[in-house]
């Protein structure tokens, strides 16, 4: 399948990915409406990470074993058949975080807004993942390995 | 397609069997699979009862799987259907209608039993264990009926908690009994059980460790109170014990199936009678930590060892890697979690990093041996507690990073490069 990859050779650390996504992921998916009317509720499923010079973009890995599928106790954690994308299904989702028990990578948060798993969702859609899409370094590519 | 044209019978519905049926459709799509279930209910959340006796979740949100999965896994499900007995030398399965089904290869994912202790009055109505859909029902049904006020709960373990925590919500005065000095004492240590505890106390409930249950005061055949070892007397409109599970293992017994605590598997999740698997509360499997094998009843644990006999049944070997300990709580709002060894016995040869806050309450324990993370506590902040988990399952040596682990933005970037870009590019991905 499809995977998102970093290059930390190439990240600048801009965080231009983490604005898009929470832009994406918002009801009005306008970044002036979404930073006045939904800021600290919708949470940004891309994570820079920093430390001294090095830094890079994580979010699911959408993994072939995935822990979390496993791990959660309500079935809302599923593969979608078609993309392969690990998916939260948030109306069965009660938060009981196993998947943030499981999950190596660290990449689902707690929602603010309702108590469910957040996470990446390859931007179920669109024809590329707005992180990737608006990555000014290409340090972030989607593509098939 | 190895084994393409075997007759599967999985005993059992839940989160094992969910899992074996998974395991063998990857690979296998014509074998014949029948399941056989005593309870009727279509594969339920076993953990979401005590949502659905909170109030959290109603009855449309119980199912583990979608409405179709048994036509879509072309799964013939016997539900409401006990199995009696396995015949293990004509490889048949024995049903309480007197009937007999025949199989090639068999799954036993029929989890465990709820320990009641044998006292006096322990049959008396309001005596409850809660481990099953039904049992939900039946305190709610009671609670209604008798406008339970106070109730007594026995066991201050993973479910003894979950069900004090969904009697809070409905009102009711829970006293919660734990006959250890200290509550959730085999996943926490002395810290996270004391802040626990607390956060309990502060809502209401009341803990008593050190004692348990010596008496049940019945009046007009209906539960009124408790007596305790200790001597203090309780009034009670119900109890429920909550003091363990132990692996169902009565269709085994006098059989070729070896036992000890529970049903003992190979890394492959076979019985010693080849052809014959056992997955979940039932089974005695590896344990990851310790060596060895024991049961360990956990949710995750259920799924992947089903997973892998399911793989096997199918023809296409996978290994179950070991299982260990690990739970996510919420302790009336605390969100805890977890993760292996958390409080060795003899803690010599263990080292042990923490941090606590009181405002707001957080606690983050790491527990490594021979530089080697073999155990996690997280309550308060749980963000990315998996990135620890995936440590000490993958035995990490953590001598280049131990002084970053209690920091609060540890991350990958905080491992060594070469994992951090294994973990980000995935397995078997070249980079």
């Amino acid at each position: 399948m499809k995977r998102i990859y970093a290059y930390e050779e190439f990240c600048l650390g801009c965080r231009l990915c983490e604005i898009n996504c929470l832009v994406q992921h918002s009801r009005s998916k306008k970044i002036l409406k979404a930073f006045k009317e939904e800021r600290g509720k919708v949470l940004s499923a891309i994570h820079v990470e920093e430390s001294g010079y090095v830094s890079f973009a994580l979010q699911c890995r959408h993994c072939t074993d995935a822990k979390c599928l496993e791990a959660c106790i309500t079935g809302a954690m599923h593969r979608d058949e078609k993309t392969g994308a690990v998916l939260c299904d948030q109306d069965k989702c009660v938060g009981c975080w196993m998947c943030v028990m499981v999950c190596p990578v660290g990449a689902i948060r707690r929602g603010k807004e309702k108590s469910v798993a957040s996470k990446c969702d390859l931007c179920a859609g669109e024809d590329l993942p707005v992180c990737v899409a608006n990555c000014p370094n290409e340090a972030l590519v989607y593509e098939e390995r | 397609m190895k084994n393409a044209n075997q007759k599967i019978v999985v005993l059992g519905n839940s989160t094992a069997a969910v899992g074996c049926i998974e395991g063998i459709r990857e690979n296998d799509g014509t074998s014949q699979i029948v399941l056989i279930a005593k309870e009727p209910e279509h594969a339920y959340s076993r953990p979401l009862i005590s949502y659905l006796l909170g109030g959290e979740v109603d009855d449309s949100r119980m199912t583990y799987r979608p409405a179709d999965f048994y036509k879509r896994n072309r799964v013939e499900a016997h539900l409401g259907l006990e199995a009696t007995g396995i015949d293990v030398e004509k490889r048949e399965v024995l049903t309480a209608d007197g009937k007999r089904y025949s199989f090639d290869k068999l799954l036993i994912g029929i989890g465990g039993l709820p320990i009641v202790p044998p006292m006096k009055n322990a049959n008396a109505t309001g005596v409850f264990t809660f481990t099953t859909y039904q049992d939900a029902r039946e305190i709610k049904a009671y609670i209604k009926a008798r406008k339970v006020e106070t109730a007594v709960v026995v066991g201050g373990g993973l479910i003894g908690l979950k069900s004090t925590e969904a009697l809070h919500k409905l009102g009711i005065k829970v006293h919660l009994v734990e006959l250890a000095d200290r509550i959730l004492s085999i996943t926490f240590d002395e810290e996270a059980s004391r802040i626990s505890r607390e956060q309990l106390e502060k809502n209401g409930v009341s803990v008593r460790c050190g004692t348990t249950v010596d008496e049940i005061k019945v009046s007009g055949g209906v539960v009124s109170g408790v007596k305790l070892k200790d001597g203090t007397a309780l009034e009670c409109g119900m109890i429920i014990f909550a003091i363990g599970v132990r692996p169902n293992l009565k269709m085994v017994e006098g059989t070729a199936i070896q036992t000890n605590k529970g049903i003992i598997v190979d890394e492959h999740m076979e019985t010693s009678v080849k052809g014959i698997y056992a997955a979940g509360d039932v089974a005695e499997a590896a344990d990851a930590l310790y060596g060895g094998k024991r049961p360990i009843p956990i949710f995750p644990n259920a799924y992947r060892q089903g997973k892998v006999a399911g793989k096997n049944i199918a023809g296409e070997p996978m290994v179950f890697e070991g299982g260990m300990p690990m739970n996510s709580v919420d302790v009336l709002g605390l969100p805890t979690i977890s993760v292996g060894i958390t409080a060795p016995q003899d803690p010599a040869g263990y080292e042990m990093l923490s941090k606590k806050s009181d405002n707001p309450v957080s606690y983050r324990k790491i527990v490594l041996k021979d530089n080697r993370i073999v155990g996690a506590i997280f309550i308060g902040d749980i963000d990315r507690a998996g990135i620890f988990t995936g440590l000490v399952r993958n035995r990490v040596d953590a001598s280049q990073f131990k002084d970053l682990l209690l920091t609060d933005d540890f991350g990958l970037i905080s491992l060594p490069r070469e994992y951090r870009k294994h973990m980000v590019s995935g397995e078997g991905v070249v980079i």
